[in-house]
This record gives structure tokens, sequence and C-alpha cells, in this order.
């Protein structure tokens, strides 16, 4: 059993594009801080952001939580919005249901879940339409993405 | 390649005044996709985009590029550059597109990342 040494929740709010990826930003000073080797911190940090982005621009209102053990990094995501229909194919790269605003933001071009599953050691979608969704991913400390 | 000799060949106006350009790139991202940059920076490469909001320089932070250079004559405004700054990333915009920046760098040996 991997010891818990740090549980952090953060509100984002969706729609706030001026916001959009400040937890992300916190999140990689605490990290660095706690001196997390480089390429893992990395993984961290841009599988946090792009799930930042993607609540910001798909949902109401979501959380974001970091549990770092002495073994591993998780990131657990639930928000509240309209949910993923087929999450085998929004997990394909290049596939998006973006709006214009979003592309205009620089986001929405189908990288976000496959960018967030390849920095990943462990990721899992959950998701109820109309309702939200929940992802988790885990990062190993030992791991070299 | 020296981000001092890119800043030449590009006529590159630099918007961050006090950061270090002595520092070596080897390696360019390009693209307005900011996933883009996402999935293939792995740190300290060039970030080249024609988007000038501050999630250019969010992404630039967590990618870990070692400078970000905004094309076609794109201006970002006061708000993005001191994030820059606050970051200690090195901003420089250029009248250049995108395919011609590319070209010039890739002629004088920079490689993509893939």
């Amino acid at each position: 059993m991997a010891a818990e040494l740090l549980r952090e929740s953060y509100e984002i709010q969706g729609g706030n594009f001026d916001k959009a990826g400040e937890i992300s930003s916190e999140i990689k000073v605490i990290l660095r801080d706690l001196d997390i080797e480089a390429a893992c911190l990395r993984r961290v940090v841009v599988v946090a952001f792009e799930a930042e982005m993607n609540v910001v621009m798909y949902a109401r209102r979501g959380t974001l939580t970091l549990i770092l053990t002495d073994k591993d990094i998780s990131l657990e995501v639930e928000d509240e919005g309209p949910g993923i229909p087929d999450i085998d194919l929004a997990l394909q790269e290049g596939y998006s249901t973006a709006s214009d605003e979003m592309r205009d933001m620089g986001f929405g071009f189908g990288m976000g879940l496959p960018n967030m599953k390849k920095n990943s050691d462990d990721f899992c979608i959950e998701s109820e339409i109309g309702k939200g969704t929940q992802v988790f991913a885990r990062i190993r400390l030992n791991s070299h993405g | 390649m020296k981000l001092a000799e890119i800043r030449d060949i590009l006529e590159c106006e630099v918007l961050t005044d006090d950061d270090d350009l002595s520092v070596e790139v080897h390696q360019v991202v390009a693209s307005d996709g900011m996933s883009e940059i996402l999935a293939f920076a792995k740190s300290t490469e060039l970030m080249i985009t024609g988007l000038t909001n501050i999630q250019s320089i969010r992404t630039a932070d967590v990618s870990g590029v070692s400078a970000v250079i905004y094309c076609r004559g794109k201006r970002p405004d006061k708000k993005v550059v001191d994030f820059a700054k606050q970051k200690r990333i090195p901003v420089m915009i250029t009248k250049m597109v995108m395919f011609d920046i590319c070209g010039i760098l890739y002629n004088k040996g920079l490689k993509g990342v893939s």
C-alpha cells in the first residue's frame, strides 16, 4: 500500500478562459518544490493542464484532485457537464467536438484526451451523458515518459 | 543555435528584455494548436506560434520550452508578456510567417520534434 503524502483539491470554473491553466501552474510549483523528477513532473502537469482546459471548455464546473504518494502521482478530475457520448472516439487523435471559440484559444484540435492518456501510466474515463465526466490518471514517480 | 542568433536571423523584436539569449536551441515545435505543442515538446525546444493569448505562455511553461516566437507580426498584450517575464520565458515577435520561419531554421540545422 502506497503512503499518501499530499492531497489537494482545486475547483475549476467552466468557461473561465482567463484563469484556465492556473491550477496546473500551481501544481507545477508544488511538485517542483518537492523535487519531483523533471520528466515525471512534466507528464503530470501536461495531464493536469489538458484536463483543466477540457473542464473550462466543456463543463459548468469541475474539481481536480492531486494525490501524491511515495510511489506515484494521481490526478482525479470530475466535472458537471455534457458528458462524452463515445469515449473511444474521443480518445482518437484528431477527433474533436470543439467550437471555433475553443480553437481560437489554441485548443480543441483532438489532441487533449490522447495527450492525457499518453502521459499517464494508468488512465481511465467514465462519463454519463447530461451529468458529467470523471477522469483518473496515475503517473509513476520512477517512470520515464 | 543560440537564441540571440535566431533573433537576428528572423529579425525579431524581443519583448522580454531581461532574458538571457545565450541559451542553445537544437529543436523546434511550431503550431497554433497548444495540445500539439504539449504532445511533442519535451523541454528546451524553441516554440513558434501565432497564438498570442495567455494559454500560449501557460503551454510554454508546462512544456518547458526555452523561448517563444510569435509569428505573422502578432503582438501579445502586456498581460501575456508580464506573465512570460514572471515565468522567465523569453518572448520574441517577428513579421515572418510560420512556414518561412520553419524553412529558414531548418536550413540552419534546427530540427523538429517527432
